[in-house]
Formats: structure tokens, sequence, C-alpha cells
């Protein structure tokens, strides 16, 4: 009997677990769906205030949201969107162009150039039906069709248009500038009502416009800084973490909400956040370490605790090189010291295997007690391994002309790393250890 | 036209001198012979007689009458004429006057003064027929030659249309009768004048989709006639009237030209397959002689004509196939000549009916013989999409075809007309495009959707995204779909302020720009009055009102050209921003001009051909480009030209060149073509704050919004900083918001100083400062360590490696974990994007060499703050 009520209660929480896990990675992995917005409500206001106007009043406008990766450009914009279309006078009054957006429809950095970004706009705009079965002309009879659709219209008659350019700062390196300055033109003539919104990590962005394109661009733009302090991350977190009023398992709910509640006053988990706040405040760093933390959670394990956390920081923050250096043979890791040797004698000078191979050989013949003196080739093969695991760069590119010991080459691990690698290597022979750490001694 | 470009014209005098005026060296004459070398064709003009003029268009000869004709001193051989003008040359504006619709066909005879009637007698195409018409009679039903008769209703004086006056009527009725023309014809077996409207409409268009084969249609109307002895006998008239090589005579030949195929088919199965091709009607046809057996065929008159019309999606290949047959057909039944001419009438109902629901009418017209089947259309109406798809698919094919019929007709202005017919039948496009309607294959379902689609998409819904209707005419122009609610106008003070403030506003006028504004409007006076061309320069920085005062000039040019204070003149524009190549200037400038469509290259030789010859009814063209400096191209030959033209005698050209910097023509001009450009410069000066201020002001004027000082501090400052008056207008704007956003809490209704200073520092204040101090804090330490490591080297750029150490000494001192490698990369990734670094490509990881993008200063003061 009560065996059959456990198993009752734990088909029950494996349930309620797994709506908990698609809750939170749903939350964590599509950013802007997160439904809320920290620390920038004068920005929203701003934004959906201009959006409005353009819809209600017709007016053109131009503005750029500016701010670093992760700071939420495009969650606001989403969001203003999102809140106008549930506006009465707006909804069904303005048309939408997203270009080179990340969002649903689009992904990634796809209107490369202003041929394909005018027929992108042509096609959203669902102007190429007007064409006809023709398959689109010329770039130029492109741009005359667009511009002519959009010179016919009139403040008060035509459907506004909002065109969204992702990665603004891609768009100003193509050819003259050509798509901005019609862009900014129209948005400054008495045509379609426009609002062009360019979003863009750059902060030098208005640098980057030609002079033409830069007075038509009415110079409104939104920043976005990531500017809360420790106390609203915290608030943040918990915001992130907690589980919403509607969730079905209300007592589950419940639990997990106030184990949050102690998370977060938690010291160890405290330290947690304030040294990953100490790195970035990009919220993406944070739904990353949720992410982590978030999967350990299983049925035998129905709670977060600050050790998932503390696992998960560690995780995030392990140092990828380092890494590499574990996996690697003790001839390889010999070859590494014996570059991180020469480095220390030439001062960050290049080197080519030779070199790397006679210190090699010095240390074998020397020091070494337990290490088999390998071949010239079996040497070699090592080398290459490292060249291919990018440990090793080389600083030209191999031509067919040069023999491939003597090829100038750097190496990408910094001493230190070498060092803390070392430190955790598993059955590193004593005087391997010894060799790296003497340095220059042993001549 | 072709012929006569390839073959030379001799034009010589018919007859003696009538008479000689020894004074003048002239001597006038009754008439002009006009010999081909090529063809030993031989036509003579008479005074009085209808004739095509070259014109601007190579496509769109003008028509007049020829009054006189004479040898001037100079052994030139020079005519008067009496000008017609087409429905194109009438501006756009003042065709809605006439308030119906005008036929291809119709002309109007022409008063307006300024014209030059004396041309040269070479520039004599053909001859043609120009029939009068009272302004109620119906226009008579062309069928053969139409490309040749005109018909006049109305004179044109450049103001309104009038009727013609019973003088002038009789006149040229008198020029007709005088070459026996007999005007009254009869609208005979065509129902045209019953149909409602609609269904006139759809029979244009039917027309029209059947364009290539209007020849066809006279064959037909020939076959009709030779039965009928009342049409006979006007026929033969017509055909006696036609002295050029009558297509009639042409189309004979290919009649017997497909004996080659070797079909082997039984009868009704030809029968079958005839009635498909019947059905899928002439657009289809790739050639002439094929598309004339299907006709045979339709006269023919299998009359169930149950068209399994599924069959149209059958391959090209196959269909071509079936018209081989049908060649045959021709052969094997020769009744066809057997049929009576009530039956014929009849089919020839039942083929507009097909058209009909091939077009996708949905409306059941009254005329729509009952006889057809009710089956059959629905039927064609599924399948009309079919049919769109295959007629897509044959377009190539159909285009090939056109061309051959054009190479085979000898008469020039076969081409022309028919295409200005298809132009006619979209009244609602300005601009066309000749490539396009030389396509006769254009689905003519779209001529239905051009009917019909306004309406629709101003029901729809822009945001459920449901595609318009799919068919509209190719060359219609799109529009952005209408909004849904009307605009809200301004409800506040405010609000008003904000709206006038916008830069698109238009003022009433432009202050500040009263001295160069004249200069323009005199220079360009002067070359219309002279009749002469000419360019000018203007330069200045961005936002100085260059393009808003010349397009000022142009308006009231325009309207002084309106009350007749000027000769009328032709205004283009072109921007080097706005073409994606320079090259393309010429197309847009062509395109403006005459409404053709060519390429790049074919572009600049006409327009080059257009500017240097004496064009008789040519106006003067102002041209202007803004943007000069991106129509520079290595051999700059676009400038070159653009230059060159208005130093051409008869050029009759006027360019006004707008471009940023001043000495533009000495930096990135050849010598030829600055001195070209001349030396009539005129360069705007940046906005003093006083004008700025001006300028706010006298758009504010009546609306009290903002304090006087207030916008004093704008216009200093952008007076300060570039003078650009976009900038001043975009400050007051965002002023307005800001004074809006605040007045929630208090009621200041008006701007003050506060707003405008919080609204300057939004646009010139640098974000650099303000995005160092949110940076994290590890970011700031790495921003100092790259500081100390400057410092250390001397040089303002380091690796990350050598930063790296620097960075671990640092979080040492602050009492941090020292970060790993790998945190550091991504911490110094992310500055590089913001662009407050400089970084190499990050592949060289430890090596990646970083600069700063702002002064060290800068980094020091935004850090030391906190």
């Amino acid at each position: 009997m009560s065996k059959r009520k456990l198993k009752d209660s734990s088909a029950e929480s494996a349930e309620c677990i797994s709506q908990v896990q698609k809750i939170l990675r749903e939350r964590f992995c599509h950013h802007c769906a997160a439904g809320k917005l920290f620390g920038m409500e004068q920005q929203y206001r701003h934004l959906l205030e201009l959006l409005k106007r353009t819809t209600v009043h017709g007016e053109s406008n131009s503005a750029l949201i500016i701010g670093p990766r992760g700071s939420g450009k495009t969650a606001l914009l989403n969001h203003v969107l999102k809140d106008l279309r549930e506006m009465e006078q707006v909804r069904e009054n303005l048309l939408e162009v997203h270009l080179n957006g990340k969002n649903p429809f689009l992904s990634g950095l796809l209107q490369t150039n202003d041929k394909v970004a005018l027929k992108e706009i042509t096609r959203q705009l669902q102007l190429e039906n007007v064409v006809g079965d023709k398959v689109f002309g010329s770039f130029a009879e492109n741009l005359a069709f667009l511009l002519e659709a959009l010179r016919k219209g009139d403040r008060t008659s035509s459907c506004p248009i909002l065109f969204v350019l992702d990665e603004f700062d891609l768009f100003v390196h193509h050819k003259n500038q050509t798509l901005l300055y019609n862009l900014f033109d129209i948005s400054q003539s008495a045509q379609t009502p426009v609002t062009v919104i360019g979003l863009t990590c750059r902060q030098d962005i208005l640098e980057l416009l030609e002079k033409r394109v830069k007075s038509r661009f009415s110079h409104r733009q939104i920043y976005l800084m990531n500017s809360f302090d420790f106390k609203q991350y915290i608030k943040i977190f918990k915001k992130q973490l907690s589980l919403p009023a509607e969730f079905p398992d209300e007592s589950f709910a419940q639990k997990w909400n106030n184990n949050v509640q102690h998370l977060s006053e938690d010291k160890t988990v405290q330290d947690v956040l304030q040294n990953l706040f100490h790195h970035t405040k990009d919220l993406r760093s944070l739904h990353l370490l949720l992410m982590l933390a978030s999967s350990a959670v299983t049925v035998h394990h129905p709670l977060l605790t600050a050790a998932d956390l503390q696992e998960a920081s560690r995780q995030h923050s392990t140092d990828s090189k380092a890494n590499i250096v574990h996996g690697l043979s003790v001839l390889e890791i010999c070859l590494i010291i014996a570059m991180k040797h020469l480095n220390e004698v030439y001062d960050g000078e290049p080197f080519n295997f030779q070199m790397v191979y006679n210190e090699f050989q010095k240390f074998i013949q020397r020091k070494a007690h337990s290490m088999y003196n390998f071949e010239k080739p079996v040497v070699m093969k090592a080398f290459e391994h490292l060249l291919q695991l990018e440990l090793v760069q080389p600083l030209e590119r191999p031509s067919a002309r040069a023999q491939r010991e003597y090829l100038l080459m750097k190496l990408l691990l910094d001493s230190s790393q070498i060092m803390d690698a070392l430190q955790v290597y598993p059955n590193c022979p004593t005087d391997v250890k010894q060799w790296a750490a003497s340095s220059l001694s042993w001549l | 036209m072709n012929t006569r470009q390839q073959s030379k014209l001799i034009y010589s005098w018919y007859g003696k001198p009538l008479s000689s005026d020894r004074k003048l060296r002239t001597s006038q004459y009754k008439g002009i012979l006009i010999t081909s070398e090529s063809s030993k064709t031989e036509t003579c003009i008479k005074l009085g007689d209808f004739i095509l003029v070259e014109g601007v268009n190579a496509d769109q000869p003008y028509v007049a009458q020829l009054m006189d004709l004479y040898e001037d001193g100079a052994q030139h051989k020079r005519a008067v004429v009496q000008w017609f003008c087409r429905l194109e040359e009438i501006p756009l504006n003042k065709r809605k006057l006439l308030k119906r619709e005008i036929s291809a066909q119709e002309v109007f005879f022409d008063q307006v003064l300024g014209y030059d009637t004396d041309i040269a007698a070479e520039t004599i195409i053909k001859r043609i027929m120009v029939l009068p018409l009272h302004l109620s009679e119906e226009l008579p039903i062309i069928t053969l030659n139409k490309e040749q008769t005109f018909y006049v209703r109305q004179s044109w004086d450049g103001k309104c249309f009038k009727v013609l006056s019973p003088d002038t009527f009789s006149k040229l009725k008198e020029a007709n009768k005088k070459r026996g023309v007999i005007t009254n014809y009869s609208k005979a077996f065509t129902p045209s004048d019953i149909l409602t409207p609609v269904k006139k409409e759809t029979e244009s268009v039917v027309r029209s989709a059947t364009k290539p084969k209007n020849t066809d249609m006279e064959i037909e109307s020939k076959h009709s006639t030779s039965k009928s002895s009342l049409a006979k006998e006007r026929h033969s008239q017509r055909v006696a009237n036609n002295d050029i090589k009558t297509p009639t005579a042409r189309k004979k030949l290919e009649l017997n030209s497909p004996t080659r195929s070797k079909g082997k088919l039984l009868g009704c199965e030809v029968l079958g397959l005839l009635d498909d091709d019947c059905d899928a009607i002439a657009p289809l046809e790739p050639s002439a002689p094929k598309r004339k057996v299907k006709f045979t065929g339709e006269i023919l008159g299998s009359p169930p004509k149950i068209p399994c019309s599924n069959d149209k999606s059958k391959p090209t290949s196959e269909t071509a196939e079936q018209r081989q047959r049908c060649s045959d057909t021709l052969r094997l039944s020769p009744y066809t000549k057997v049929k009576d001419f009530s039956e014929k009438d009849r089919d020839l109902h039942e083929e507009d009916d097909i058209l009909l629901s091939l077009v996708g009418y949905q409306t059941q017209s009254s005329q729509i013989p009952v006889l057809t089947p009710r089956s059959r259309r629905t039927c064609a109406q599924k399948t009309s999409a079919l049919i769109a798809e295959q007629i897509s698919l044959l377009k190539s094919h159909g285009k090939l075809a056109a061309e051959e019929d054009f190479s085979s007709g000898s008469d020039s202005s076969y081409s022309s007309s028919s295409e200005e017919e298809e132009d006619d039948d979209v009244p609602c496009t300005p601009e066309k495009k000749p490539k396009s309607s030389k396509t006769f294959s254009t689905p003519k379902s779209s001529r239905k959707s051009a009917v019909h689609t306004p309406a629709k998409t101003l029901k729809k819904t822009p945001l459920q995204g449901t595609p318009r209707t799919p068919r509209t005419p190719r060359n219609a122009t799109p529009e952005i779909p209408r909004r849904v609610q009307a605009a809200q106008e301004p409800a506040s003070v405010l609000e008003e302020a904000r709206l006038r403030l916008h830069v698109s506003a238009i003022p009433e006028s432009l202050p500040c720009r009263e001295e160069e504004f004249q200069d323009i409007y005199n220079f360009v006076e002067s070359k219309l009055i002279d009749g002469t061309g000419g360019c000018m320069y203007i330069s200045g920085v961005p936002g100085t009102g260059k393009t808003a005062t010349v397009h000022e000039v142009i308006r009231c040019l325009q309207q002084a050209a309106e009350n007749e204070e000027l000769p009328p003149f032709q205004f283009v524009e072109i921007n080097g921003m706005k073409l994606t190549d320079p090259h393309q200037a010429y197309v847009q400038i062509l395109e403006f001009l005459t409404g053709q469509k060519v390429t790049a290259t074919h572009a600049a030789v006409l327009l080059t051909k257009l500017f240097s010859t004496p064009g008789p009814k040519r106006k003067t063209t102002v041209l202007i480009v803004d943007e000069l400096d991106l129509l520079w191209t290595r051999k700059q030959n676009v400038m070159y030209n653009l230059f060159d033209w208005p130093t051409q005698k008869h050029s009759k050209l006027i360019i006004l060149a707008i471009a940023n910097t001043m000495d533009l023509p000495e930096r990135i001009m050849m010598n030829r073509v600055a001195s070209r450009l001349g030396l009539t410069r005129m360069s705007f000066q940046p906005y003093t704050y006083k004008q700025l201020q001006q300028i706010v002001l006298s758009r504010l004027k009546g609306v009290k919004a903002f304090e006087e000082d207030a916008v004093q501090l704008v216009s200093r400052k952008v007076a300060a900083l570039s003078g650009d008056a976009r900038r001043c207008l975009d400050i007051c704007r965002r002023a307005t918001e800001i004074c809006e956003f605040a007045r929630q809490k208090r009621a200041p209704e008006i701007v003050r100083m506060a707003h405008v200073t919080e609204a300057i520092d939004e646009m010139f204040s640098s974000p650099y400062v303000n995005a160092i101090r949110n940076a994290s804090l590890h970011e700031q330490i790495f921003l100092k360590a790259i500081l100390s490591e400057f410092r250390r080297a001397g040089v303002e750029e380091a690796t990350v490696q050598q930063i790296y150490h620097h960075y671990v000494a640092l979080c040492r001192v602050e009492g941090l974990q020292s970060p790993t490698v790998s945190e550091v990369m991504a911490i110094c990734s992310r500055l590089g994007a913001c662009r407050l670094l400089l970084v190499e490509a990050s592949n060289k990881y430890l090596h990646m060499r970083v600069r700063l993008n702002l002064s060290q200063d800068d980094v020091m003061y935004a850090l030391r703050e906190e």
C-alpha cells in the first residue's frame, strides 16, 4: 500500500519535473519570450510612443537601438511590437519588414547586399505579386520599383511600414549605403510613412554612416546598457527561476518557489552569482548558468541546490584550452613544456619543430628517467597532433617549398595555463613535472 | 521600322514646282516621292495627306497632316505640317479631362502653340489615314489596316479638349475624300455597339489578347466578306486603300507554307484537337502560320465545341505538335469556305465567349450566346489557371513569334500601333514597358485583376498577409496597401507642432534661401525663354536645403508655364543614390522622357540621338541630377555625356547638378568633363543660427509650442555643429516628445530649455563613457589592464597575452578570483563587438592584437568617476 503510494507520488513528481524542465528550458532558450523586461522601462516607453505615433498619426521616424550583445534589444522590440499589436487602433495598421532579423522567420546574417535586401523587402511587403509571374528583374528595376511603390503613398492614406534592420552595422557596409539612404530619405519626405528601426551592438555606429545618410537619420538613439546592480540581478535570478502561478501542481510550485527564495539568500549561491555578475551583466550568460544547473533536476533530486549552481558555475567558467591539455599524451605534454621553455628563453619569439625536438632531446638525455626516447617521426606525429588541436599555430600558411620541420610556429597557451593543466593531469611523471617547473635551472 | 533603318530611302519631289519665291529662293511642290532602294517601292505623298513623322520615341511616330512642301535656299526639303497628338503626348493630369476611354487609334487635332510645324521632309515615314468623327459617333470597328488608320474627334490646345469645329471637320473630310476614302464605316458584324461598357472593355481585352493575330482576324474577315456581297465591296475598297503591301497578301503566303507537316490523323480526332487549340487561344501560338490555322479551324465551325480543356496542361511540345496537325486539317477540310455568314458570326460570338471565360469573368453578360454550354465555361474557368501556367511557359516562345511577325511586316507602324493599343487597355498605368507589351502572350486574365484588385485589396487586412490577386498587369505600378483606419489628426498643440516640424512637412515658403532661389530661378527661366541648354552646379553640405530649393524653383516654373508665362518644359529628376549603377541614369532619364525601357547602353545611344537632333515637337527638358558625385565612373562617360548634351545646338536641355562638395569638378572630374559643366556654380552655405531659428519659427507660425530661448538654444547648438536644418528640426521634434512625456505630472504645454537640453544631450552625447560605466567589473578591469600595458610598452597596441598578465595582477590587487583565459577572451570579444576595442580576428587567440577605439583619457575618465 505504502509502496504503491510512493510510486504514485513519484510518477506524479516525474510529471512535475518534466513540466518544470520544459518551462525553464523554454524560458532560457528563447531569450525574448521571457515575457519580462528588466531595467529598460524608459526605453520601452520611448519606443512604444515612437511606434504608436507611426501607426496612429502616420509619422515617419528613424531610430537606432544600441546596446551590447545580450542586453535585450530584440527582446525590447518584440515586446513593444507585441503590445502594439494588442492595441485596438494599431492592430491592422502596420506593415512590418524584418531584415536580417533573428526573429523566428529569419536567422543569421541574411541580407548580405542591397539586392538581396530589396528582394526580401518586396517579398515581405507582398508586392512581388504585382509583378505577375515575371521573376524579378535586375537590381536597378527592383530599386526603381520599390521606390515607386513607396513614393505613391502619403501620410494620411497609406499603411505605415516598419522596417526593422537587425545587425544594422552590416547594412552600413553595403555599397554606397544605397538601401539606408533610400530608407532614411523616405522617412524624411512626404511619402508612405515608414519607421526605420536599426538594432546594433556597435557604439560607433553613427560614425559609420555616410554624411548624407547621417544627415537623413533622425539621430534618435535608444541605448540599452544593462545598467542594473547586483540586487536587481538577484531579483532577475529569482524571477527567471521561479515557476509561474498557473503551474498545474500548486504544492510543488510552492515548494519550488520557496526553494528558489532560499537559494537567493544562500551565501554560496550569492557568491556564484556575484562572480558571474562581475564577469558579465549579460542575461544570456545567466540563462546559460541556470540552464546547466536546472538540468541536474531529476525525480530523485527534485529541487535545485547551491551545489548544483556551483557545479554549473565551474563548468561555465572552465578554460577550454586547458581542458584539451588534459587529454594529451605524456609525449605531447613534454612537447608543450619544451615550447613553454622556448617561449621563456626567446621571449615569445616563434619557434619551429626542430627547436622543440632539440629541447626535448636535451630533456631526455639529461633528466628523464621514466621517459622513453621516441624516434623523430613519432615526435613529429605528436607535434602535428598538437597542430591539429590548434594548441600550436603556424605563423604563415604551410607552403610546398618549406620543410615541415622548419615552419615557424606559435604556442597558443599561456604558461600559467600549462602549469594549471599539469597540476590536474593524471599520472604525470614526476620528472616531467619537475622539468616543467624548473625552467632554466637544469641547463 | 526595321526595314526603314536598313534600306536607304530616297526622297524626291513629285512633279514640278508649283510656285517659287525668287527672293527666298524657295520653291513649293505638291507632293513628295519616297523610294525605297531595297524594295523598289515608291510611295507618293501629296499635300493634304496624313503622314507619320519620326518622333522622339522610335516606336511612336507623330501623326500629322502635310500642309506644304518646299525646298529652301540651302536645297533642303522642308515640309509644313499640322500636328495631331496622341494620347501619350498629353500630360497625365490633363487626360482625365476627357472623361472617356480613348482608343489607341484616336488622335487629337493639335492646336498647341509653340510646336515647330516646319520639319525636314526626310522625317516623313509614310502615309496613313486620319478620319474625323463626331463626338458621339462610335469608333468604327477596324478590322483591316488598323495600325494605319487614326480617328480624330476633338482638338487639343494644351489646356482643354474641344469638339472639332465644323470647318476643320469638313477640311479633314475633304482631305480624305481626295484620296477616295469612304469614311462612313458601318459598324457591321461585331456587335460591339450594343455591348455593355464592361463587355466592351473585355472586348478590347480580347482584342489585345489576340493582338498578334489581328492579322488573322483580317483573314477571317476576308473569309466572311467574301461571302456577303455588301461587306465584300467595302472590304475591297479597304484593300484598295492599302497602298502598302497588305498583311493579307503576306498571310496568304504563309497559309500555304505549313505543307511540310506530315501529321496523319483521323478527321474527328483532328477536330477534337482543334477545339483544344481554340480554347487555348491564340497567344499560345508560337508562330504565325499555325495561328491562322487555328482560326480557320474555328471558322470551320465544329459547333459543339466541348473542350476537354484539361488538355491544356499538356506539355508545350505536344501543343506544338497539335498545331502541326491542325495545319493539316486545313487541307483536309476545304469545306470551310462553304459556311454561311451567320454561322461565322455566331462563331465569333463563341470565340469571344471562350476568351471571356478564360479571362475568368464571372459576371454573366447578357450578350453571351445561349448556345454556349454552361458546363464548358465553368470548366474553362477551372482551367484558366492551368492555362496561365502554360502561357508563362510559352512566353519566351511567343516572344519569338512576335518578333518574327515584326520582321516580316514591312510597315513600320505595325509594332508601334499595336503597342499603343495595349497601353490603352491599361489606363491606370502611365509608364509603359514596350518590352513587356511585346510579349503578346501576356496572360490576359491580368486585365481582369486590373479591374478587380483595387477593391479587393482595400478590404484585405495587410497583417493577415493574404496575397493579392496573383495576376495584376505586369506594368502596373505597385502600391502600398492603404491603411485600415484613418490617420489621426494632431490633437494637441505639441502634436501639431511636431507635425509641422517633421522634415517631410512642406513649408509654404523656404525662408533664408531667397537669394539662391532667385538665382536658380533666373538661370532656368532665361534658358527656357531662349530655348537653349545649360548646366548649373549646386553644392552645399547635407541639410542646407539644396534639393528643397531646386524643387521649389521647378514648382514655381511649372506654375508659370501653366499660366503661359513661360514655354512648357519637361522635368526629370535622377538621384545618384537611388541608382544602382551610374549607367542606370540613362535608363531613368529615357524612361521619364519617352516611357521606353531599354538597357543602359541603348538608352545612352537613344538619348544622344534625341538631344543632338532637332526635334520638332520637343519641349525643353529640365534635368535635376542629385548626388552627382555618385555618377562618377572610371571613364566618367556618364558625367561627360550628361554635361555634353546641353552644349549641343538642339538639345534644349537644362541641367541642375547637385552635390555636397564645392570643389567636386576640380577634384574628381576630368578636365573635359569639368569644362563642359561650365562655371555657373552656386554653393549653399550652412545655415547660421539666426537662419535656423527663422526656419523653426516660420514652421511654428501660429502654434505656441516653444519658448523663444529654447529655439535659439537649438539653433545655436546645431549651427555650431553642422548647420544641418534636418538636425535642428529633429531636435525640436524630440524636445516636444520629451515635453509631452514630462507633462503628465505637471502641465507645461510649452517646450522649455530643459526639454531642449535633454534632447540635445540625447542626440549628441558620446555613448562610450556611458557604455564603459555600465560595463561589468571584469570588463572595467580589463580596460585598466589595457591602459597599464599601453603605458608599459609605450605603444597603443598589445596582444591579449600581454594584457592578460596585467589583468591577473590587477585581479590579485582587487582580491578577485583570477579568471581563466577563456573568460578573458570572452570579455575581449564582448568589448570588441561594442567597438570599445578594436580587435583582430579571433583565431589568433592569445596573440590577437587589441587597440582602444577611444582615447586613453576617455577611458581613464570613465573609470575614475566611480
